[in-house]
C-alpha cells in the first residue's frame, strides 16, 4: 500500500467505479493488497478510457457532466421533497425473522447513515402494537379524567384545535424503545448498527406540558400519584406514568416533530413525550388520561417491558433509559476504504440527564481517549461525538463509553451481565464493540 | 367601526351563545374556551382500564365453557387451541405447574430452564389479562367482545393453566381468588432504579434511580487483554438482506455486499469471449451512444458499415484509421469526433467486432 498516492485531493476514480466483485471478495478475506490491484485496473481502465487520462486528471472533472450543461427541474416539481435519489439506501428496514407479523413488528432507523442528532421524521424507528393508523384530526379527542372523582375537579375533552391553541413548547429529545439492543443480550444477532442501535430517533418536539392541561382540569396534585396514558388505536396501548415526571413540566402533550406534524407512525394527531423513559411510554395517537393513584400493570407493564433478572424475579415498571452511547461510522457491516485518516463518530444518550464525556477506545477497552462533542448538549437528547483515527491498516476494536451528569458511566458487557444475567430482553445499555479486520472490515463483536 | 370588526363581532357573540347553550357550568380558568367538560356517558365509553385492585372492573361474568366457544371461534386461530401456539405469537400458556400456584413463583424462571416464556409465566396479575383482551383483542378486531365473553375468556385461558377448575365461572365477585393462585404473582420486583418517579419509600416505586450496575471511567491499561465473548455468526450476517445496499455509496465506508453473488462470481469467473469483451469496450466508450448495431443513430448503424465496407480488403485498416482520426461527410454532416485516447489494440479490436456484425456474445 506505500505506493499508493496518499496526499489530499489526489486523482482517484470514486471506488465504486473500480472496485470488482473479485476486489470485494479480496476485502472480504482480509487481503491487504486489494485496493493496490483495484487502482491498478481502475488506471488501466482510464488509460484505454474514453473520457480522459488519468495524467491529465479525473475525468469527472475534465468532461463536464450533464448536470453542469444543462438546464435543472423546476420549483415544486416534488411539492413535498424527498431525499435524492443516490440515498435510497438508508431506509427504516425490519429484522428478518423478528416478528411474525408485521403490524406487531418494529422498523429500525438507519444510524450508520446519520450526521449530527435528529432522525428525518421518514426515518424515524417504528414500533406498533396493532398497527398504525392515520387519524383524521378533526374527529380525534383528548379526554382527562380522575380515577375518582375529585383527582380532577373538572374532567375536560379537548379537540386537535384546544391543544394546538394552547402555549405550546419546542425540545429536542431522543427516543428508545426499551428493547432496543434486546437481541443482543446472550450474544451478537445481529450485523448491522441499525438492528442493534436502531431502535432510536431523536426529534425536535412542539408540544403543550401536560402538566398544564391537567391543571386546566383543576388536578388535585395531592391526591395524583400516577398517569394512565392510553392511544386511539386498536390496541388503545396503555402506560402508567409518574406524576412528578408530570409535575416537573417535560411530559408533554405532542403535535409536531421536526417543524411539522407528527407522522401518522408517531402517533398523529397527538402522542406523548416522556423524556427519557423507554418508547413505549410516549403513547401514540394519544386519546386518554387518566389521574389516579396506584399503577396499573397494563400489558406492556406486566407481560412485556418487564427484566427477567438471573434469580427468576421479573423487575416491573422500569422505565428509565440509562446512560448508554454506540459509534455509527464505521460500524457494523461496513468495509474502511483505505488506510489513514477516518472520523470516529457516534451517538451518546442518557434518560436521566445530559451526556458529560465520551470516551472512545480502538483497542478492545485498553486504553480510552475522550471524545470531541460534536453538536448541542441537551438534556435527555442525542449527543453526537467524534475523534480523529488514523488507521494504519492493523486489526482494531472499536468502542464508545459515554458519562451523563449523575457520574455515570455506562458499563461493559461483562459488568451488566454480572448484575443482570442475559435474558432480560430489555435495557441493554452495555458498550458496543467493533472489530476491523486488517482487510477494513468492519464486524459486530462482544467484548467482556 | 368598519365592516370587518362587525363581522367578527358578530362571530363572537354567536359562539358565546352557542357555548352557553351547551351548557357549560364550570368556571372558566386561564385558558379561558379551551376544551369542554366531558360527560359521563364519554367517560364511560372510554374508561375501561381494570386495575390490579379490580378498580374499573364492570360487574360480568363467564364459565370456562363460554370462554371456550369464544376461544375457539376468534382466538384459536392465532393462539391455538389451548393457547399453547407458538405459530403467530409467542404461546399464552405452559410452563407452570402446580407448585408455582402455591408459590406465586414460577419456578422455571428461577431454575432457568424454560425454553421460553409463556404469558401465564409471567404475568402477575389476572386484572391484566382481562383489562387486555377487553381493549385489544382479537387483534382484527379489538373492542368487540362482550363484557361477559372478556369473563369467559379469562375463565377459559385460567383453566388452561389449571389455575381454576373445568366448572369455574368467573365473575367480578371472585376474580380475587384467582388472582390469590396466579402463578407468578409473587415474581414481580419494583427494587430497581429504573422508575423515574417518587420511590417506594415516599409512596411511589423503586430505589429512587440508584443504578444497580457500575463502571468506572478508566482511561489507560485498563486490562490486560481484550476477551472477545460473541462474534457475529455467518448467518446473520446475510439474514439482513445485501449491506451494500444498506450503507450509503459515498463517504468513508461503504456496506460489505451480503448478496452471495460476488461468491458466485469469484467460484466460477465466466470470462468474456472476443465479442462480448468488444461490445464491452463499445459500450463503455460511448459508442453506443451513436451507433445501433442494426441501426443509425446520430452515426450509421454497424450493420451499415459491414455492408459499406463489405469485400475491401483494406477495410479493417481505413476503419481503424478513422475511428481514430475521426471523419465527416461519408455518411452525412454529424462528423465522427477523433478516439485517440483509445488504445490501438482496443481500436481494432472494435473495428474487426464490427466488421464481424457486431454480435453481443
Amino acid at each position: 500500500m506505500a505506493d499508493q498516492p496518499t496526499q489530499r485531493g489526489r486523482v482517484r476514480p470514486a471506488p465504486e467505479n473500480f472496485l470488482t466483485e473479485t476486489d470485494i471478495i479480496a476485502v472480504k478475506e482480509g487481503r491487504r493488497d486489494f485496493l493496490r490491484n483495484a487502482l491498478l485496473t481502475a488506471s488501466a481502465t482510464l488509460a484505454g478510457g474514453a473520457t480522459a487520462r488519468a495524467a491529465d486528471g479525473d475525468p469527472n472533472i475534465l468532461t463536464l457532466p450533464a448536470w453542469t450543461t444543462s438546464l435543472g427541474q423546476p420549483v415544486a416539481a416534488r411539492p413535498y421533497g424527498l431525499p435524492s435519489q443516490y440515498e435510497k439506501g438508508l431506509q427504516r428496514r425490519e429484522s428478518p425473522g423478528l416478528t411474525r407479523m408485521p403490524q406487531v413488528s418494529v422498523s429500525f432507523a438507519p444510524l450508520q447513515g446519520l450526521f449530527g442528532i435528529i432522525t428525518p421524521s421518514g426515518l424515524h424507528f417504528e414500533r406498533h402494537h396493532q398497527g398504525w393508523v392515520d387519524i383524521d384530526p378533526s374527529k380525534h379527542r383528548l379526554m382527562v379524567h380522575g380515577t375518582e372523582d375529585g383527582f380532577v375537579r373538572q374532567p375536560k375533552v379537548y379537540t386537535v384545535d384546544d391543544i394546538l391553541r394552547l402555549p405550546p413548547v419546542s425540545r429536542m429529545h431522543f427516543i428508545e424503545c426499551g428493547a432496543n439492543t434486546g437481541m443482543e443480550w446472550g450474544n451478537v444477532a445481529v450485523p448491522t448498527v441499525q438492528y442493534s442501535h436502531g431502535m432510536l430517533s431523536c426529534s425536535e418536539f412542539t408540544g403543550v406540558p401536560l402538566r398544564l392541561i391537567l391543571e386546566d382540569c383543576g388536578i388535585d396534585w395531592k391526591k395524583a400519584k400516577y398517569v394512565l396514558a392510553e392511544g386511539a388505536d386498536g390496541s388503545s396501548m396503555t402506560r402508567t406514568i409518574p406524576i412528578e415526571l408530570v409535575q416537573s413540566d417535560e411530559v408533554l402533550v405532542a403535535y409536531g416533530q421536526n417543524g411539522e406534524m407528527l407522522r401518522p407512525e408517531n402517533g398523529y394527531p397527538l402522542r406523548l413525550v416522556v423524556p427519557g423513559v423507554q418508547g413505549v411510554s410516549w403513547v401514540k395517537w394519544l386519546r386518554r388520561i387518566e389521574v389516579g393513584d396506584k399503577p396499573w400493570a397494563t400489558k406492556d407493564e406486566a407481560i412485556h417491558y418487564i427484566d427477567l433478572m438471573p434469580d427468576g424475579q421479573h423487575r416491573q415498571y422500569t422505565s428509565v433509559q440509562e446512560c448508554k452511547s454506540v459509534i455509527t461510522t464505521p460500524s457494523g457491516g461496513q468495509i474502511l476504504l483505505d488506510k489513514g485518516f477516518y472520523n470516529i463518530s457516534g451517538l451518546a444518550w442518557s434518560g436521566r440527564g445530559k451526556i458529560k464525556r465520551v470516551d472512545v477506545s480502538t483497542d478492545g477497552g485498553i486504553n480510552w481517549r475522550p471524545a470531541r462533542i460534536e453538536g448541542p448538549v441537551n438534556s435527555k437528547c442525542l449527543t453526537r461525538f467524534n475523534i480523529d483515527w488514523v488507521w494504519d491498516g492493523k486489526p482494531a476494536i472499536l468502542q464508545s463509553r459515554a458519562m451523563d451528569e449523575t457520574g455515570y458511566v455506562q458499563p461493559g458487557y461483562g459488568q451488566l451481565r454480572a448484575v443482570r444475567g442475559s435474558k432480560s430482553i430489555y435495557h441493554n445499555n452495555a458498550i458496543q464493540s467493533w472489530k476491523v479486520t486488517e482487510g477494513g472490515e468492519v464486524s459486530n463483536v462482544q467484548v467482556l | 367601526m368598519s365592516r370587518f370588526f362587525k363581522a367578527s363581532l358578530s362571530g363572537a357573540l354567536v359562539l358565546a351563545f352557542a357555548t352557553l347553550a351547551g351548557g357549560t357550568a364550570w368556571a372558566d380558568g386561564k385558558y379561558s374556551g379551551v376544551g369542554r367538560p366531558a360527560t359521563r356517558a364519554e367517560i364511560h365509553a372510554w374508561d375501561i382500564d381494570v386495575r390490579p385492585d379490580f378498580k374499573g372492573l364492570r360487574p360480568g361474568s363467564g364459565s370456562v365453557d363460554q370462554g371456550q366457544e369464544v376461544w375457539e371461534a376468534k382466538c384459536a386461530s392465532c393462539h391455538g387451541s389451548f393457547g399453547e401456539s407458538n405459530e403467530v405469537h409467542t404461546p399464552l400458556i405452559g410452563g407452570t405447574t402446580k407448585d408455582d400456584i402455591k408459590t406465586g413463583h414460577v419456578l422455571s424462571l428461577v431454575k432457568g430452564d424454560a425454553p421460553q416464556r409463556s404469558a401465564i409465566m409471567k404475568v402477575a396479575t389476572v386484572s391484566t389479562l382481562f383489562d387486555y383482551i377487553n381493549r385489544a383483542m382479537p387483534l382484527t378486531s379489538p373492542k368487540s367482545l362482550s363484557n361477559d365473553e372478556v369473563y369467559g375468556l379469562v375463565a377459559y385461558l385460567l383453566n388452561l393453566a389449571e389455575i381454576v377448575p373445568a366448572d369455574f365461572v368467573l365473575t367480578d365477585k371472585n376474580i380475587a381468588e384467582a388472582q390469590a393462585r396466579m402463578p407468578n404473582r409473587n415474581g414481580m420486583s419494583t427494587d430497581h432504579g429504573m422508575w423515574p418517579g417518587a420511590p417506594a419509600s415516599k409512596g411511589g416505586i423503586g430505589n429512587g434511580g440508584k443504578p444497580d450496575v457500575k463502571n468506572t471511567a478508566c482511561m489507560s491499561n485498563c486490562k490486560t487483554e481484550v476477551k472477545v465473548a460473541s462474534l457475529l455468526p455467518v448467518y446473520a450476517e446475510t439474514a439482513h438482506g445485501n449491506l451494500a445496499e444498506q450503507n450509503r455509496a459515498v463517504g468513508p465506508v461503504r456496506g460489505k455486499d451480503t448478496s452471495g453473488k460476488a461468491a458466485a462470481v469469484a467460484a466460477a469467473p465466466a470470462p468474456l469471449s472476443e465479442n462480448a469483451a468488444a461490445a464491452k469496450l463499445a459500450n463503455d466508450n460511448g459508442c453506443m451512444a451513436c451507433h445501433g448495431v442494426a441501426n443509425k443513430i446520430v452515426g450509421p448503424g454497424y450493420n451499415e458499415v459491414v455492408a459499406k465496407y463489405k469485400g475491401q480488403a483494406d477495410a479493417e485498416a481505413k476503419l481503424v484509421a478513422k475511428v481514430k482520426a475521426g471523419g465527416q461527410g461519408v455518411w452525412g454532416a454529424v462528423p465522427m469526433p477523433p478516439q485517440g485516447h483509445l488504445k490501438d489494440g482496443d481500436i481494432r479490436s472494435l473495428v474487426k467486432w464490427i466488421l464481424s456484425g457486431a454480435k453481443a456474445q
